[in-house]
């Protein structure tokens, strides 16, 4: 069996869209896809001009057992259980973290790593440990299964179906996020750029930094089913770091999150029909493969520009 | 004459960082209207006193009063320019939008800026010689663009009290002659400054009032008074020889001595 499949035009671009069924289910998927990439890239810009991309990855990480927790107790992968058990998981990592960075020897750096770590050691240990006996996935929660998600279950009001739970989800955490940086754009800037001017002219610095947080939280737990824990990362971090080399305001960089989405899933979703591979996977390396250049050609401060500068 | 409060009143100010003390039983009152340089050598805590002015640093003991307010509701009335090394210069803003956040303070939690916000900010660009580099990425200047920047925000703000911290740092000698005189020209319409300053030789010449520190205030006042060798020899200590030696060089000059006999 050979590393690459043989490529060709009609299975990887005409054979999805050839039936109506086909075509709805894969839509189904695409929008979904877009969702993802377009929340997490807009959330995502903001944790990464505050330098924490790393955090991004250990809360993603730190929220597992959570997420855990709250589906066996309550079995189902609703927003609003799963949302809680990310946050309170979220809470205690942080917790654990400042006592032992406080009151032992152990610096902070070495505390995050352990603690989070820890936490996701506990959540696949809660997640294998009953995936017999419910059905909970450890490959789904861990990497997602986006090309699923036409599965999840439809939301249904005083008897009338309007389609299915994964999306609408997404769907609402996208406009709350598109409205939250639209409304709070002045606050996140300022308070990322210079905290003491935007303490000293009394914006409450640490609610904004809390209210960061727990869009995160929110933004991982939606992005689950579809990308899972690990795959979300890429999602928050390569649209910002992509499109800086091309733009020097935030403004703009946020703006990038929407073409580049569409080109993370359109991309990722044939690619995966090519190889014959996890939709969610397939789309972080298409983000791969486009930063790649972006970071080689760029004009603003790409490996070239620098070379030229000299 | 002294009914109004003082821009700047600290009383018996203790810090500490890690129960090491930086700054020790500090006493100040600051007169509204003063070109006020901050001077002592490294880790005399002149950083530490101006965070915690600015209520970034919580002091063990003592306080500091704005404007006769707590620190927390006197910061709205201080521009403060940061050390150049805690500013993140790769942070994707343009010159322009780093001027406008002098405005932020301005609008509500809902403003919007307005055209008025824009054309202040044009302005005080202006001012500083820096318009025409509004859309550069702040990364993209020189050090002492980069203080110029940071100076028209300060202006931007209008605010009435302005703390900087070393703004002469890592500056070409043309920014530095810029700098100064828009500090002066700001002292002049009735704006107190507290500027943090490391070089003995210029402090004399641009400030009206000299605070000299060293974990302790060892003296406060007007410069001609202040800036004498033996206050100079205090502070430096003699553990900083060529900061000494320059001190005593610089007291020396004939203009301080005159000065000297003049206040006394
Ligand atoms: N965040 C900090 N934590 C611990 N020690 C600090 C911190 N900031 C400053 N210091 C120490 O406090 C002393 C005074 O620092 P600083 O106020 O920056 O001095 P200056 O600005 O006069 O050079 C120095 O010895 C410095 O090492
Ligand atoms: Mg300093």
């Amino acid at each position: 069996m050979p590393l690459i499949p043989d490529f060709t035009i009609n299975q990887v671009f005409t054979q999805p869209w050839s039936t109506t069924q086909l075509i709805t289910w894969n839509l189904q998927i695409i929008l979904m896809g877009l969702l993802v990439c377009w929340t997490c890239g807009l959330v995502g810009s903001f944790i990464v001009i505050r330098r924490m991309a790393l955090m991004g990855d250990a809360i993603s990480h730190g929220i597992l057992p959570g997420l855990a927790i709250a589906f066996i107790t309550v079995g189902s992968l609703g927003i609003g259980t799963m949302f809680i058990g990310a946050c309170l998981a979220g809470l205690t990592c942080n917790f654990c973290i400042e006592w032992l960075h406080t009151n032992t020897k152990i610096r902070e750096d070495a505390a995050m790593g352990l603690v989070f770590t820890s936490f996701f050691a506990l959540g696949v240990t809660l997640i294998s440990g009953n995936a017999g006996n419910i059905d909970l996935d450890p490959g789904c929660i861990l990497y997602g299964e986006l090309g699923l998600i036409p599965l999840a279950e439809k939301v249904e009001i005083n008897g009338t179906l309007f389609g299915n739970r994964a999306i609408w989800t997404m769907g609402v955490v996208f406009i709350c996020v598109v409205t939250g940086a639209i409304v709070f754009y002045r606050q996140l800037l300022i308070s990322s750029f210079d905290s003491t001017l935007a303490k000293s002219i009394g914006m409450p610095v640490k609610v904004i930094h809390l209210g960061l947080m727990l869009t995160l939280a929110l933004a991982t737990v939606a992005s689950l089913e579809a990308v899972g824990v690990i795959l979300v990362v890429a999602m928050f971090v390569f649209p910002s770091v992509t499109a800086s080399f091309f733009f020097n305001r935030l403004s703009f960089i946020l703006l990038s999150s929407f073409p580049l989405g569409i080109l993370y899933t359109l991309g990722g979703f044939h690619l995966a029909h090519w190889l014959d591979c996890s939709i969610a996977g397939a789309i972080a390396v298409t983000a791969t493969l486009l930063f790649i250049p972006a970071c080689l050609l760029g004009p603003n401060g790409g490996v070239c520009s620098r070379f030229m500068h000299r | 004459m002294n009914s109004l409060p003082y821009p700047i009143q600290v009383h018996d100010l203790t810090v500490s960082y890690q129960r090491k003390p930086v700054l020790y039983g500090v006493d100040l009152e600051i007169e509204a209207g003063s070109l006020v340089g901050v001077i002592g050598p490294n880790g005399a805590g002149k950083s530490t006193l101006i965070k915690t002015i600015m209520n970034m640093v919580r002091p063990n003991g003592g306080f500091v009063k704005i404007l006769g307010k707590s620190p927390k509701a006197g910061t709205k009335h201080i521009g403060y320019v940061p050390q150049r090394e805690s500013v993140d210069w790769e942070f994707p803003v343009t010159v322009m939008d780093v001027v406008l956040m002098g405005r932020y303070g301005h609008l509500g939690w809902f403003g919007r800026i307005s055209k008025a916000d824009k054309k202040m900010a044009h302005e005080c660009l202006e001012k500083v010689d820096m318009l025409s580099y509004a859309n550069r990425q702040i990364g993209n200047l020189s050090g002492g663009q980069q203080q110029r920047v940071f100076l028209a925000r300060a202006l931007a703000q209008e605010s009435s009290i302005y703390l900087m911290d070393e703004p002469f740092v890592g500056v070409d000698a043309v920014t530095e002659k810029t700098i100064v005189s828009i500090l002066k020209s700001m002292q002049q319409s009735g704006k107190t400054l507290v500027i943090v300053h490391h070089d003995l030789a210029t402090a004399k010449n641009y400030f009206d009032h000299l605070l000299l520190l060293n974990m302790r205030k060892i003296a406060y006042g007007p410069t001609p008074k202040v800036f004498t060798e033996e206050l100079l020899q205090k502070t430096y200590g003699g553990r900083l020889t060529v900061f000494s030696e320059m001190a005593s060089q610089a007291a020396k000059q004939p203009e301080i001595e005159t000065a000297k006999t003049i206040g006394e």
